[in-house]
């Protein structure tokens, strides 16, 4: 109850944010100067993963549909589809087209250019990367009736799918320019977005401007955006001396109120949680961390109540929640989470039964090697946490921070006793977020090595259930299973702050940075 | 009386035997300084667990960013540790990493100059081109791509490569003044005569080559091992050295801290005093230990 | 001299090829994988198959002696090859970030050089005075404190006294001198500190030795005033080691400023180092590496030369 209570309060917020915004009529203009702290990796929407490409590059381009709303009040709509149905057996998808899309070459986009681009993601031809090829692989053929419909066919029930058509990802490229050279993404922006390119100078910004012949009447707003790229640490002052205007991945609470201090009124703040975790792993395959009760005495020992209180003043972890972002309906109640080992309120108690636990194991005096990632935010605030909590009951960490590559080599080596684990999707999906948490031969990226078949099965059933009242049950079930069993615990998760100039309308928080950088509702007040 | 004063005068004519350090402290107060600051590290590196009032690692999130107080000399972190007590706990950091590193540096980098000037021809020349190569990196560079290629490696807590990584670019630099010191002796006849007299090279070496470079080791030792609490300070601050939660005066600064230090300055002034001062005194040492032991010597 | 600048620079050829082989080898024995860092990091859930389509697209399941053999060519012809993280030249990644690190450096070097040579020159004229021992004993510390804390307590000073911090974003000189300026001065002065102080010592005891040269007696004892003797025969004399350390400092600048840009959050090559270790980018971190030696070796040749020019005994051996 009480977690529901919790986000409510922060949507109310976020809700008479935007209510706000709508109450105005949106004027025409200006140009949105904002920053991105990282560099995009590649210009190929299917194989890049990041939101240094999200942010400013996505602009240029359509989906098929998309994600509305901030996150307590999320929908998939339309973005190039006009309307679409799924038949009743779940296997059918068929999407009608908005018929006056162009390009920004001026060609107009139909059906088949929708084929050739998911053709490419579901079957990347030669020296093409698609990052997300295994998430589409439910896909059986895509057909074109007519210029502007396209029918995808199922191999199987996918009650992930909708959300995959709605990914920020799956951008629609010129099927002609495809044919000629299957990498042209890699080399060219094209697309049929609200925003045209205009430059990209490395190491310094990125620039669009309003597309003319955009098929929605009366957008974008903007007559173009620029994006700064910059260093993290470098955004309050440039936000402060009105260098850029906003930053839209998150920033850390001490930004937050640097910012707000001196930007005082002129600043607009939207606070909400983020589709990523923390958590800590445990390696199965060494003992004692094979024993149920040790994982369980060693997430008991955590208090996830006080950290959240504490951490989410200087770092980006805060809510307690369970396998699934607090707030989303699938997860777990809070009433029923409390229940199980390392939610309780009662850390005196809680602590009193995993020293019991491990006494009871045979390890009082336990030693572990924590393996974390050398990234400041949120790793090292979580990973220090840790120690300190796990301390408490007497056991003695080493904590090694890794490079990122060499955490990964670690995490495939099983070289550790726990692992510093994230989740950070696009959407709130169980099929997403429970992948690592599943056996190695069903995840590629599972790094418990638990082989506990009963996960996998559950996974399986809800991921094919497209009723989501028996999806649900099904999800759950998982969810106390998996916590129960502690191969992985979840530590917290983030806390998403969005502090940009109060001139800015339209934008939405939604609980991950990806979606919602289309910039076609965006408005300037000035 | 005349008798006494006779006595006195005679005495004073005969040179007084003065222990070494007493003549150091004399010739060199300066170095004097140096030594006691020195010193004084290393009583808290030794006694850390008694001096500190609060575990290095505690966390306390009734005392998160506290301006210094009589319950906190140096005021606290964002996670409410005490920055004195991790900042008495880092000079255990700070000197083990240097000193370990200083050594092992300066050994094989002794070692390999003493090889180089000792047998010359194409072992010298094949070891200088080495050395060559080694002296074109800045060391940060160099111990940045040590870290990088060897990963980490912890053994009771100290990153065994970070003093691989911290020794590596010592070593042309002590082969360098090895290899000089070692030339002027090889030239020397009594070494000519030692060969004469067919004796081994390990003997050769070891009997007259090694006492004549111990002097320009122990001199370099010193400024290495102010090297190396440098470049830890800065491998740490970059976040390639040693690794959170453990006391360390670099990673104090770093990170996240950046974050804070602004509003709360307490949590970079000590720990950066407790390098500059660190560094300092080893500087002086050295310095001054040149200046008694081998005056012609450069650095 | 010809003869001896082309032996010389014979003499750099090998050194450079030396860096250039055993950088190749040393980083790709570096552990970890940089596809998986590119694709992975950000939390994507990217299979197996997908990671090995992106190596093979960078080339890099080719075995490791047709990798060596494809960059010791790119080398001869000036291409140091794209980097793997962002496919650009890798060239063209360093062209970018340079002119940032070079003016700081610059700058540093005249920051240090207008300090050093009065403050050195003090220091040997008053010797063992009260200001001679002020003088060594700040500089001294110059070589003890980190130049990353002088930068953060510049930042500190610059908050507190001016409620005013240098604007982020690089500007070009040319462009607008002051913002660039105002923005630069101070990571040129936090490196600039160690510099001038390392300068410092340099003057001091090269003048000192200069001094007690024989020609100097015969001038102070033909009735030259003191002051002339420092500056005709002592300055111009005690110059040559001075700008030999000007030299070898100028190239370790370029290491220095690995640490301070961070702090300044500048986007010189020292952040592009860093990010490129930290993502394993092969390609890039060669690049710079060679970039870096390089300068320092042709530093070294030059102050080698002007020595020569300045001193013929030198050619000789």
């Amino acid at each position: 109850m009480l977690r529901f209570g919790l986000v409510a309060v922060v949507g109310a917020l976020a809700v008479a944010g935007s209510s706000l915004a709508e109450a105005q009529t949106p004027k025409k203009g200006g140009t949105l100067n904002f920053a991105v702290v990282a560099e995009p990796p590649t210009l190929d929407c299917h194989a890049v993963t990041t939101f240094a490409f999200a942010h400013p590059a996505l602009p240029h381009y359509s989906k098929l549909l998309k994600w509305k709303g901030d996150f307590n009040n999320l929908k998939i709509v339309g973005d190039l589809a006009k309307s679409w149905e799924q038949s009743p057996d779940g296997l059918t998808y068929t999407f009608k087209l908005h018929d006056n899309v162009k390009f920004h070459d001026g060609a107009p986009m139909t059906s088949a250019d929708v084929k050739a681009s998911y053709d490419r993601i579901v079957n990347p031809p030669e020296g093409v990367i698609s990052a997300r090829r295994a998430l589409h692989s439910d896909i059986g053929s895509i057909e074109t009736p007519d210029a502007h419909t396209v029918v995808f066919k199922l191999k199987k029930t996918n009650a992930s799918m909708l959300t995959h058509f709605a990914s920020p990802w799956n951008c629609i490229y010129r099927a002609e320019k495809l044919k000629e050279d299957p990498t042209f993404p890699t080399k060219t922006i094209l697309g049929t977005g609200a925003f045209q390119f205009v430059e990209y100078v490395k190491g310094s910004h990125w620039t669009g401007k309003r597309f003319d012949d955009y098929f929605l009447k009366d957008r974008p707003y903007l007559d173009g955006y620029k994006a700064f790229f910059v260093k993290s640490n470098a955004v309050v002052t440039g936000m402060i001396g009105s260098q850029f205007d906003g930053e839209f991945r998150g920033r850390s609470p001490k930004e937050r109120d640097q910012i707000m201090a001196a930007m005082k009124d002129n600043a607009t703040l939207v606070e909400g949680p983020w589709v990523s975790n923390l958590m800590f792993t445990f390696n199965t395959k060494k003992k004692p961390f094979d024993d149920v009760r040790v994982r369980q005495a060693l997430t008991m020992a955590v208090d996830r109540w006080a950290g959240s209180e504490a951490l989410s003043k200087i770092s980006m972890l805060k809510y307690v929640s369970g396998m699934l972002r607090p707030g989303y309906e699938y997860g777990l109640p809070m009433s029923e989470l409390e229940k199980l080992p390392g939610f309780s309120k009662d850390i005196e108690k809680s602590r009193a039964e995993a020293k019991k636990l491990l006494a009871e194991a045979g390890v009082p005096n336990l030693k572990v090697k924590l393996v974390n990632r050398n990234v400041a935010e949120p790793y090292t605030p979580g990973g220090i946490f840790l120690i300190d909590q796990w301390r408490r009951i007497g056991v003695e960490v080493e904590h090694s921070q890794l490079e990122t590559k060499l955490f990964f080599d670690a995490m495939k080596e099983g070289n550790f006793d726990v692992l510093v684990e994230f989740i950070s999707d696009f959407a709130d999906d169980p099929s997403a977020q429970f992948d690592k948490l599943l056996t190695n031969e069903k995840s590629s990226q599972a790094a418990a090595n638990h082989g506990d078949k009963k996960l996998d099965e559950l996974f399986d059933k809800q991921a094919g259930e497209i009723d989501p009242v028996k999806r649900k049950a099904i999800v759950n079930e998982f969810e106390r299973y998996a916590l129960t069993q502690a191969y992985s615990a979840p530590l917290l998760w983030w806390q998403r702050i969005i502090v940009h100039h109060k001139k800015i309308k339209g934008w939405e928080h939604q609980a991950n940075h990806f979606t919602a950088t289309d910039l076609i509702d965006v408005w300037l007040d000035e | 009386m005349a008798d006494i004063a006779a006595n006195d005068a005679f005495t004073e004519k005969i040179p007084k035997r003065t222990h070494p350090l007493v003549q150091f402290i004399r010739a060199q107060p300066l170095g004097f300084v140096g030594f006691l600051i020195v010193l004084l590290y290393f009583v808290l590196a030794v006694g850390a667990a008694w001096i500190s009032p609060y575990h290095p690692e505690a966390v306390d999130f009734g005392a998160m960013l506290s301006a210094p107080s009589a319950e906190h000399l140096f005021g606290t972190d964002q996670y409410g540790r005490d920055v004195f007590s991790r900042l008495v706990y880092g000079s255990r950091t700070a000197l083990a990493v240097g000193i370990l590193s200083a050594i092992f540096g300066c050994t094989i980098g002794a070692l390999v100059g003493a090889t180089s000037g000792y047998f010359g021809g194409w072992v010298d020349n094949v070891i200088q081109r080495i050395v060559d190569i080694m002296l074109s990196f800045p060391i940060i560079v160099l111990a940045m791509v040590v870290v990088a290629v060897l990963g980490r490696n912890m053994i009771g807590g100290i990153d065994a490569n970070l003093i691989v990584a911290i020794a590596l670019p010592m070593v042309p630099k002590m082969a360098r003044i090895a290899r000089s010191s070692t030339l002027s002796i090889a030239q020397m006849p009594f070494i000519d005569a030692a060969r004469a007299a067919g004796y081994s090279h390990a003997r050769i070496v070891l009997r007259h080559i090694v006492p004549n470079i111990v002097a320009p080791y122990l001199i370099m030792l010193t400024a290495f091992i102010a090297q190396a609490i440098l470049l830890e300070a800065s491998l740490s601050f970059l976040g390639l050295g040693v690794t959170e939660p453990t006391p360390a005066w670099g990673l104090m600064l770093s990170g996240s801290s950046a974050d804070f230090y602004q509003a709360a300055p307490w949590m970079i002034l000590f720990p950066g005093l407790a390098i500059t001062l660190a560094v300092f005194a080893f500087n002086l040492l050295g310095d001054s230990l040149r200046d008694w032991l081998d005056p012609k010597m450069k650095v | 001299m010809l003869g001896y600048i082309l032996r010389r620079l014979l003499m750099v050829i090998p050194t450079l090829l030396g860096v250039a082989v055993a950088v190749f080898f040393l980083i790709r024995v570096m552990p970890g994988d940089p596809v998986v860092v590119k694709l992975r990091a950000d939390g994507a859930n990217v299979t197996e198959e997908t990671i090995q389509a992106e190596r093979k697209r960078l080339g890099l399941d080719q075995p490791l002696i047709v990798q060596f053999k494809d960059y010791m060519i790119g080398l001869t012809r000036l291409d140091l090859g794209k980097s793997l993280w962002t496919g650009q030249s890798v060239a063209g990644e360093i062209a970018l970030r340079f002119p940032v690190s070079l003016q700081v450096a610059i700058m540093a070097t005249l920051i240090a050089v207008i300090i050093a040579v009065p403050l050195g020159t003090l220091c040997a004229i008053y010797r063992d005075s009260w200001l001679d021992n002020v003088i060594r004993v700040v500089a001294v510390s110059g070589l003890a404190i980190p130049g990353f804390w002088l930068g953060m307590l510049i930042i500190l000073g610059l908050l507190y006294f001016f409620n005013w911090l240098p604007k982020i974003g690089y500007v070009s000189i040319f462009e607008d001198p002051i913002t660039n300026l105002s923005a630069l001065f101070w990571p040129a002065l936090s490196v600039g500190y160690r510099y001038a102080a390392v300068v410092t010592r340099m003057m001091r005891s090269a003048l000192l030795e200069v001094m007690r040269e024989d020609y100097i007696r015969t001038a102070r004892a033909k009735g030259v005033y003191e002051r002339l003797v420092t500056r005709r025969h002592g300055l111009r004399n005690a110059l040559l080691p001075v700008v030999t350390v000007v030299g070898l400092e100028f190239a370790f600048l370029i290491g220095g400023l690995v640490v301070t840009e961070q702090v300044f959050n500048l986007n010189g090559i020292g952040k592009l180092f860093v990010d490129a270790t930290a993502r394993g980018d092969f390609t890039l971190i060669q690049g710079l590496v060679l970039l870096i030696a390089t300068v320092f070796v042709i530093v070294n040749l030059l102050v080698d030369l002007l020595y020569a020019a300045l001193d013929p005994r030198i050619r000789l051996t």
